[in-house]
């Protein structure tokens, strides 16, 4: 007995030598990495440059880096013990209960509650314009989450220029309305496969190649897009952007006071008070459809030959060739409908904005999608769900933090991908087994 | 019609509008190369894009600026010095910020799913980038010409071709880089630690080599090459913000496939022919158009030769 408690007095004191050592290690690094940054900074004064010191902020900067890695320490220490102790109780395993686990085990009722509260969001009493408006970027996100779920979680191809296809969608519906004057509902499906059409032309040289060259390709497309729309003045009107694109109507009712003749607005339509919420309430309603739709497809999709072809291919390329799947259409096909969705995001976007501009569509808006697929787990589309509140509606709160968002964003990337490569609700479970693991039931009703 | 070509083509035809373009070219692509060899030494020892390597460069470039404003506050104006110690010093202090990201973001993942160190690198991009907004300003740096002076190498039509005294520091400099390393990578001891994790990590690792330091010293190579090229662009357009890493690291990437990636003078040769592409594509062509061309080529490459120019086919095994 005694012998355990020296044993275990001795490795506490080892472990808080170690501590201080990393500690100390973390601090000195600190120490020299902030010098040029955060302890001397140039500043423009009129043309020249001049220096201005800020010792004390770094070093409270380095003190708060160096608290932080005792923190993460005590932490590692910690799950390093309870894992000790999982392995010496041997049930411990079943009592694992994540939230992942938890998530994906009532993945069916907490969908359609989550449904059901988007539903009546817009009638509920603290609901005014601002809540329905927020609610609308919020599905935005979403839907382009879950389409580009379809890329990243489910075929496992990194897209990091998503936002090309966005944009493609988007100034297909803007000039196509403005210089044609078709109405959004003939536009929507042409926005959808315009980006389709762009997916295939893209993907079609490059999916042959391994991934991580897709990732660059895609990152190059979305920086050419984005310079074709900045310099074609005279086909997409350049940086100004453009503007005056008509607004979706009810079935060709208008949402305004007063119509031309001939034509009932909505309010006339359904008898009631012309209010313009209206407009906001539809588009918003607009929106949850589309992404319903995207969700939908996606579900019916993994239970579809292709769409699990999709999944053994993320799983292993070179075992699917040998089974006699084509990796490169089948690839094909997921980038493919992802770019579609994006395309059908973007027309709502650009009628909801009645205005685009190439400002809408730089990198940091695909890095802000992908992130959200990524962090939400790769392949959950509940987790895409989580994740987009967390980066499209919380930093609406912390809005006097504008200045940090981004730095802390970028941190969150790298924080839970070195503590969970797999995302916060990602489980990377194939959606089907042929011998059903232990006691879960169902893998496809699961999902 | 053909008057107006003829006045937008006028002297562009001319040999001396070509040596200049010529020179401006090699001199973009010397810093393009030495930045792409920090991808390709990355991808050739962990087989992943160091997406944040484009920001490694702008640290670069910042610490030089502050050097520069450093010594200029000390009173030290003799310029070759100047130079040395600003070269060293963002040499010393970006390969200190290459090894501790590597130790941060990429270390704890190796094992993991591709994607997910492609994404921490990512992320790792995102907060260098404005790190560095929000401790330096997001406002464009300027700084004057440290370097003046250059030659008139010929003359034609009233068209003088430059070739500045930065122009041949740069290139001399670059060169000197160049052979240092390739010493370094084919002759010592750390190179040959490299070249066998490059080949196989789990093998070198039985025979006694260090990985996980191999690797570190990868990183700090491929940073202090890239705080050179950061050197360098202070120097050569005077102008430094947060976000040129982005656009750079972009290129340089697409240099380092062009030229075969994970083959250094691969590297090198794709710097230099994507600088060359540029200076001319916005020479003759439109110099809105400029980022397109370079993507493009890398699109071509991919398509028609994935390999690269100089790179080794890669086997797949199971």
């Amino acid at each position: 007995m005694s012998e355990m408690t020296t044993s275990h007095k001795a490795a506490s004191a080892s472990a808080v030598s170690v501590i201080a050592r990393d500690t100390l290690l973390t601090a000195v690094v600190a120490l020299v990495l902030a010098v040029p940054f955060i302890g001397l900074k140039s500043d423009s004064v009129g043309t020249a440059l001049t220096l201005v010191t800020r010792w004390p902020l770094m070093l409270a900067m380095v003190g708060a880096v160096a608290a932080g890695r005792v923190l993460v320490s005590l932490w590692r220490l910690r799950s390093a013990a309870k894992a000790q102790r999982a392995t010496a109780h041997t049930a411990a395993g079943d009592a694992k209960a994540s939230l992942a686990a938890w998530g994906n085990s009532h993945m069916k009722a907490i969908g359609f509650a989550g449904f059901a509260l988007a539903v009546v969001l817009p009638f509920l009493p603290f609901s005014n314009r601002y809540v329905v408006d927020i609610g609308t970027t919020f599905l935005i996100y979403v839907m382009l989450g879950w389409g580009l779920n379809i890329v990243v979680g489910l075929a496992g191809l990194l897209d990091l220029g998503y936002v090309a296809f966005y944009a493609v969608g988007a100034y297909t519906y803007a000039l196509i309305s403005t210089q044609a004057g078709w109405s959004f509902w003939v536009c929507l499906p042409l926005a959808g496969t315009f980006a389709a059409m762009f997916g295939l032309m893209l993907g079609f040289p490059v999916l042959r190649l391994r991934g991580d060259y897709l990732a660059i390709v895609t990152l190059g497309f979305g920086e050419i897009i984005r310079v074709i729309l900045m310099n074609w003045v005279d086909f997409t009107k350049g940086p100004d952007g453009v503007s005056g694109i008509p607004r979706p109507s009810f079935f060709g009712a208008p949402f305004s006071r007063s119509a031309p003749e001939g034509v009932t607005t909505f309010s006339d339509l359904l008898g009631i008070e012309y209010s313009s919420m209206h407009r906001v309430v539809f588009l918003y309603f607009l929106i949850l459809a589309l992404a319903a739709i995207t969700n939908l497809f996606t579900l019916r999709m993994r239970k579809l030959p292709t769409g699990r072809a999709w999944e053994a291919l993320r799983e292993d390329e070179i075992a699917c060739r040998s089974l006699g799947i084509n990796p490169t259409n089948v690839k094909l096909s997921a980038f493919a409908l992802g770019a579609m969705f994006a395309g059908f995001a973007g027309a709502f976007f650009a009628t909801r904005q009645g205005f685009v501009s190439p400002e809408s569509f730089t990198f940091m808006e695909s890095a802000i999608i992908l992130a959200i697929v990524v962090l939400g787990g790769m392949g959950s589309q509940l987790g895409v769900v989580l994740a987009a509140f967390a980066l499209v509606v919380l930093p609406e709160w912390f809005r006097e933090f504008e200045q940090y968002r981004m730095f802390l964003f970028g941190a969150a990337m790298v924080a839970i991908m070195v503590v969970k490569p797999t995302g916060v609700m990602g489980h990377r479970e194939p959606t089907i087994r042929l011998h059903p693991v232990g006691k879960s039931k169902k893998p496809e009703a699961a999902r | 019609m053909r008057g107006k070509l003829r006045i937008i083509f006028r002297g562009r035809f001319d040999l001396a509008y070509f040596f200049q373009q010529l020179i401006n070219g090699l001199t973009l692509g010397a810093i393009y190369g030495l930045i792409a060899i920090g991808y390709t030494m990355v991808y050739g020892i962990i087989g992943m894009i160091n997406f944040a390597h484009g920001e490694i460069y702008m640290l670069g470039a910042f610490v030089s600026v502050v050097t520069y404003l450093v010594l200029s506050a000390l009173g030290l104006s003799y310029i070759p010095l100047v130079l040395l110690v600003m070269l060293l010093s963002s040499m010393l202090f970006t390969s200190i910020y290459g090894w501790s990201i590597e130790r941060i973001a990429y270390r704890p993942l190796r094992g993991a799913p591709r994607l997910a160190a492609l994404i921490s690198a990512i992320g790792m991009s995102i907060a260098l980038q404005n790190y560095v907004q929000l401790t330096q300003g997001a406002r464009v740096k300027a700084l004057a010409p440290i370097i003046s002076g250059g030659f008139t190498v010929m003359e034609q039509n009233g068209f003088t071709v430059r070739l500045s005294t930065l122009q041949i520091f740069i290139m001399i400099l670059t060169t000197a880089l160049m052979v240092g390393f390739s010493y370094l990578i084919d002759k010592t001891p750390l190179g040959r630690q490299q070249r066998a994790c490059e080949q196989d990590s789990t093998m070198a690792a039985l025979v006694g080599v260090n990985v996980d330091r191999t690797i570190s010293t990868t990183f700090v190579l491929g940073a202090a090459l890239a705080a050179v090229a950061g050197v360098m662009v202070t120097l050569y357009y005077g102008v430094v913000d947060f976000y040129i890493g982005f656009l750079a690291g972009m290129k340089a990437f697409t240099a380092a496939v062009l030229g075969g990636i994970g083959s250094l003078p691969g590297a090198m040769l794709g710097g230099i022919l994507i600088g060359l592409i540029e200076a001319f594509w916005s020479a003759y062509f439109t110099i809105e158009y400029k980022d397109v061309a370079a993507f493009s080529i890398l699109v071509l490459v991919l398509i028609f030769r994935p390999t690269g120019l100089l790179g080794k086919p890669e086997i797949e095994k199971v």
